[in-house]
């Protein structure tokens, strides 16, 4: 029997005016186990608390009541209290006879009656409590990153200035991401590749950083701050350790018809190749796809002139295994494909063309040199239709995405704000629903387009391009002038909707992270843990958790890095000890919990048990991980045999609650 | 909504830590009045509702039992009210299958800033359960009489 | 039939396929078959049956079975397959540990349920077509095979043998069976009805625990209604709770578990449809969550251990029957 200490409070005149508070401790204080049952105007206050304190000395309680205001309010209070005087802290149990009794009860009687009720309740439970200890799980001190853009980049580069090691994995040759395409960034206009190369070269010289490019996660097991992560290292057929990135390889390569991906294919590659000038690291890769000597055997021209000796046709995939403390999620997002979007002729004429190829036409560094030419024929265009939120906002059906892309507005001001900066001479057009501008200097930025630019702005959406006599005839609704307008354009720029990369599902399963219907990784809270994924130890960073710009996107992966460094520095992280625990002679190894568990923190293992014929015999049964664990409960309702039950929660504390009150 | 009846329900709240305990907070903080017949348990998510607790309650002599979560998409578990919307749809039908009164059970998704909601939500539910009277059938189920 | 899986078991247990055979066994009389374990091939020859009258779903006693070294044979018919399919997929039974050898048949019927059609002290049984020819000790009676079957095999789910490494007979299929006409009976009915019904069937529960113990969902290691810690023990009479509300939560425990095989109903002392109640659920969780059958395929998820964001209110329920 435990030995129940009762406290009730009279919050000044909040409890007491309408609860009598000593007809509820001398009604209390028959319960069984209560030896001692007393009321005090203010039980949080200093006194009150050295008068609980006192009162455990005293009379050797083994559990406490106390009856006040929310344990909302004060439940850590009185934990932390009662554990100063030798009690543990899980012995406690509030009853809520403030907020859910004093103040919605004008009735004193009533009011008395119902609190002495919930505090019969809170004693019937503190009765079948057991002191419970929050364990505690060391921290491994290292960071991975999933993912390799400017996202990525900027987490790993935090983390790392902050002391700790952190791996970056990007599953292309180079990291850079889709940053790495892009000519110019709004609203300022400024040189993509002079922000975000040396960005680059800072994460490939910081000895904290370490990237491992041309590499996938294939496996994730364990928990925050005990992560084990498989990671396949793609065979390269160079020796990064050899290869200088003299590039020699890549011109005498006699494979040259190869789609360039980095151009988006509106250029060709060799088979053996250096994603772009400046990539990081700047280490060839023999694309198997394509390589003469990987698929016959005959050729072997790159490992002649390579005077580092570094081809190496015999290279394997290379599985690596580390532990981490903690994951972020950076895998950012790809424009969606324009197969659907038939009405906009993409597939019919090279001179429609994504944003993103737009994009790569006005680079420097594209396939034109820098040079605005139309694909088709080489032609200077003198007239360009630019059309937003194609596969954005799209409500239901296959097609497109329900959400708004975010960045599609700004891109396109700045594409159709640098067309006619540098062609003076061309007509544009750009074709919206709304333009949403919200940001820092972003609506003076559209404004300058259309006012110091003359770019024609028409609301409304374009309904077909039809290629004719090497002109591409737009048809489209100015919503504003209400008419339908014929343009006969040279080039149409078509803003894709963005969506996650394909490999962040996969990776969601893999770390029980959970996922939105459009495949966004889901945060911990939309408001307050914007970057934290509801599975500790898992962090967001960049577009994978949401569209977002350049800007926000680095700030988000400060953001990331700073909750992943606050992890790092513990030592040891302490658990909530309210977690499920399975009965192992009671379970059925049916694998029902492990279903309904959100955070995968139930596990299988075969143990012996023996059999009433004194034989032994192999179970199946669920262990739980404590550190992971969070406490629902939805195992102990999916459970059939009850063998799973929520500590601090159990069927029978919440049983003996519910008799209590309908006593 | 006003009823007449010197007939008091037994009431059992069961409600989740997160969204509905602190919307049953906030009605109090706001002094919204409810019947003091309402006595709420707290447990951490509406997916620990064992239908078990609800059988109990009705056994030991509760007139109406009511489950309040946070509204689905917003479970501070992610997913918990999912599968506890499931349960009690499952459970609720069973019963009414076996020709209790449907009105005694109800799934309530209260957030934690909806204290007015948690008070309506209950003044209703008391109201609709005092119109039903003493529960019976359940008590009754196996005694043929 | 019979004579084939007798061949069978005695061929499994000569070539070492299998270390023991389970199948049926007769008893005192003609419907009285029980499951039998059987090593010796001698007495196999001499005792294992195979007729109208094994009804008896052997997949539960696989879970103690495969517990044994080396491997079980075991004969299954449709409905039994699935509950075998059902086991292995919550890890119950292990599947390597089996020999599965499937069974076509035709419907079962037993002592009651030929009384049931008018027909007292059977002798022997057989099927000539849709007839039923029997003697009994007071001469040869016929009666229409549908009258006669047990009610889970007039309204027969499937024939389909699921997941067996042999097949004898013909592979059989999925029918569009009237297996729910009962629960939307009842849904039709007000709720005062449906309460008198339940209390009239109900009333008659004497707690045997047969359902129970008889059904291979119920394969739990303790069950609750043993187990102390469940604060729903008790036997009997110490706590009414668990007399007035076994049947709802045993229900709900094998609630998308349940391959309504219909042995709780058959097993019952005192013939209270308790099929009725899984059914429902099944309907429940088919109408609103999508058409699912427990055993028939190993990789899909169970209504109750799945969700979608766009699941009905429980008020759903509302509609679906009378107030």
């Amino acid at each position: 029997m435990q030995r129940i200490g009762v406290f009730v409070c009279w919050c000044g005149s909040n409890i007491a005016a309408t609860v009598d508070v000593q007809a509820v401790s001398d009604a209390l204080a028959q319960e069984p186990g209560v030896v001692l049952s007393t009321n005090y105007q203010y039980m949080c206050s200093q006194a009150g608390q050295e008068m609980i304190q006192s009162a455990i000395r005293e009379h050797g309680l083994t559990g406490v009541v106390i009856c006040s205001c929310s344990p909302r309010m004060h439940e850590a209070t009185f934990r932390k209290a009662c554990q100063k005087a030798g009690l543990n802290p899980y012995m406690v149990e509030i009853a809520n006879i403030r907020e859910q009794c004093s103040w919605i009860h004008k009735e004193k009687a009533t009011a008395t009656e119902k609190a002495i009720a919930l505090g019969k309740a809170a004693v019937a439970k503190v009765h079948l409590n057991a002191p419970l200890t929050a364990g505690q799980s060391p921290v491994t001190k290292r960071a991975l990153v999933i993912g390799g853009g400017i996202a990525g980049i900027q987490t790993a580069l935090d983390i790392a200035d902050a002391g700790f090691a952190v791996d970056i994995v990007e599953i292309q040759p180079t990291i850079g991401g889709n940053m790495a395409q892009i000519d110019k960034t709004f609203p300022t206009l400024d040189c993509d590749a002079c922000i975000l190369t040396p960005k680059m070269v800072d994460a490939a010289q910081n000895d904290k950083n370490h990237i491992l490019s041309y590499s996938q996660v294939e496996q994730v097991q364990g928990f925050v701050g005990n992560f084990t992560v498989t990671i396949r290292k793609k065979a390269r057929y160079v020796d990064e350790t050899r290869c200088t990135g003299c590039g020699l390889c890549t011109e005498k390569c006699p494979q040259k018809k190869v789609p360039n991906e980095f151009n988006l294919g509106m250029d060709n590659r060799r088979a053996i190749y250096i994603p772009f000038a400046q990539a990081v690291p700047k280490v060839a890769v023999i694309d198997p796809n394509y390589c003469t000597m990987l698929n016959t055997g005959k050729c072997g021209v790159c490992s002649k002139i390579c005077t580092a000796g570094a081809i190496n046709y015999h290279q394997k995939d290379e599985l690596i295994t580390r532990q981490y403390g903690a994951i972020v999620a950076a895998t950012g997002f790809n424009p969606i494909s324009m197969e659907k979007f038939d009405e906009y002729a993409y597939s019919q004429s090279p001179d429609v063309v994504t944003s993103l190829e737009f994009e790569r036409l006005m680079n420097a560094a594209g396939p034109t040199g820098g040079v605005l030419l139309r694909p088709s024929d080489g032609q200077h265009p003198h007239t360009l239709v630019f059309v937003q939120c194609v596969g954005s906002r799209c409500d239901g059906g296959e097609k497109g995405k329900p959400y708004c892309s975010k960045i599609c507005c700004m891109y396109t001001a700045k594409h159709a704000m640098l067309t006619r900066e540098k062609y003076p001479d061309t007509e544009v057009y750009v074709f919206y629903i709304d333009v949403r501008t919200p940001g820092k200097n972003f609506d003076e930025f559209y404004r300058r387009a259309v006012e110091e630019y003359g770019v024609h702005y028409v609301k409304g959406m374009v309904g077909k391009v039809v290629p004719e006599n090497g002109k591409l005839h737009v048809q489209a609704s100015d919503l504003l002038g209400g008419r339908q307008l014929h343009i006969d354009a040279d080039m149409v720029v078509l803003a894709a909707a963005i969506e996650p990369d394909k490999s962040a599902r996969p990776l969601a399963t893999m770390l029980t992270a959970s996922m939105d219907t459009n495949d966004f990784f889901t945060e911990a809270h939309p408001k307050l843990r914007p970057v934290e994924s509801p599975t500790a130890g898992v962090f967001l960073s960049g577009v994978c958790q949401g569209p977002k710009d350049i800007p926000e996107t680095v700030a988000q992966a400060g953001a990331a890095a700073a909750k992943v460094i606050g992890l790092l520095t513990k030592d040891h992280l302490t658990c909530n000890p309210c977690v499920a625990h399975s009965d192992e002679a009671m379970c059925n190894g049916c694998s029902a919990c492990e279903k309904v568990c959100p955070y995968g923190a139930i596990t299988y293992e075969s143990k012996p048990f023996r059999a009433p014929d004194r034989s032994t015999v192999l179970r199946r049964v669920a262990q739980v991980n404590p550190a992971v664990c969070q406490g629902c409960g939805a195992c102990t309702v999916a459970c059939p045999s009850g063998a799973m039950d929520l500590l601090g929660f159990s069927n029978q504390q919440i049983l003996a609650e519910v008799d209590a009150i309908c006593k | 909504m006003q009823v007449t009846t010197d007939f008091k329900p037994t009431i059992v709240a069961f409600c989740c830590n997160w969204c509905s305990y602190a919307g049953a907070d906030l009605s109090g903080t706001n002094r919204l009045q409810y019947p003091a017949n309402v006595k709420i348990i707290r447990i951490p998510c509406s997916c620990r509702m064992n239908p078990t607790f609800l059988l109990r309650a009705f056994q030991r002599g509760a007139d109406g039992v009511i489950l309040c979560g946070c509204h689905p998409g917003d479970c501070h578990y992610t997913t918990g009210n999912y599968y506890a919307r499931r349960r009690m749809t499952q459970l609720f039908s069973l019963l009414d299958f076996l020709g209790i009164e449907r009105e005694r059970t109800r799934v309530e998704w209260v957030s934690a800033a909806e204290g007015a909601k948690f008070a309506q939500v209950m003044n209703d539910f008391v109201a609709t359960v005092t119109r039903l009277g003493r529960n019976r059938r359940l008590e009754d189920l196996r005694c043929r009489k | 039939m019979q004579e084939m899986i007798r061949n069978k078991a005695l061929e499994l247990l000569k070539t070492g396929k299998a270390d023991r055979v389970l199948a049926w066994r007769r008893g005192a009389f003609c419907y009285d078959v029980t499951p039998a374990l059987f090593t010796d091939p001698e007495q196999l020859q001499k005792e294992l049956v195979f007729d109208l009258f094994c009804a008896p779903n052997l997949s539960k006693s696989l879970i103690a079975e495969s517990k044994k070294p080396g491997k079980t044979a075991v004969f299954l018919k449709s409905c039994d397959s699935y509950s075998l399919a059902q086991l292995c997929k919550e890890h119950r039974v292990d599947r390597e540990k089996v020999y599965a050898v499937g069974v076509e048949c035709h419907g079962t019927c037993d002592g009651e349920s030929l009384r049931a059609a008018g027909i007292t002290a059977p002798l022997r049984a057989r099927a000539e077509g849709e007839t039923l020819v029997v003697d009994t000790l007071y001469g040869e009676k016929t009666v229409s095979k549908q009258d006669a079957l047990l009610e889970r095999c007039r309204c027969c789910k499937s024939s389909r043998l699921v997941d067996c490494d042999e097949i004898l007979g013909r592979q059989g299929e999925e029918h569009d069976s009237t297996r729910f006409d009962e629960v939307r009976r009842l849904q039709a009915m007000t709720a005062r009805e449906r309460y008198d019904f339940w209390q009239t069937e109900l009333s008659r529960c004497i707690r045997c625990n047969a359902c129970r113990n008889v059904c291979p969902a119920c394969s739990c290691e303790k069950c609750v209604f043993d187990n102390p810690a469940s604060g729903v023990e008790n036997k009997g009479a110490a706590n009414s709770f668990e007399e007035q509300l076994f049947h709802i939560i045993r229900a709900f425990h094998v609630a998308g578990r349940c391959t309504d095989c219909g042995e709780c109903s058959r097993v019952c002392p005192q013939h209270i449809p308790l099929h009725l109640l899984n059914r429902k659920l099944i309907l429940d969780a088919n109408d609103l969550y999508g058409d699912y059958q427990a055993g028939a395929d190993p990789d899909s998820r169970p209504p109750m251990m799945a969700f979608s964001p766009d699941d009905p209110e429980p008020d759903v329920i509302y509609g679906r029957t009378q107030p």
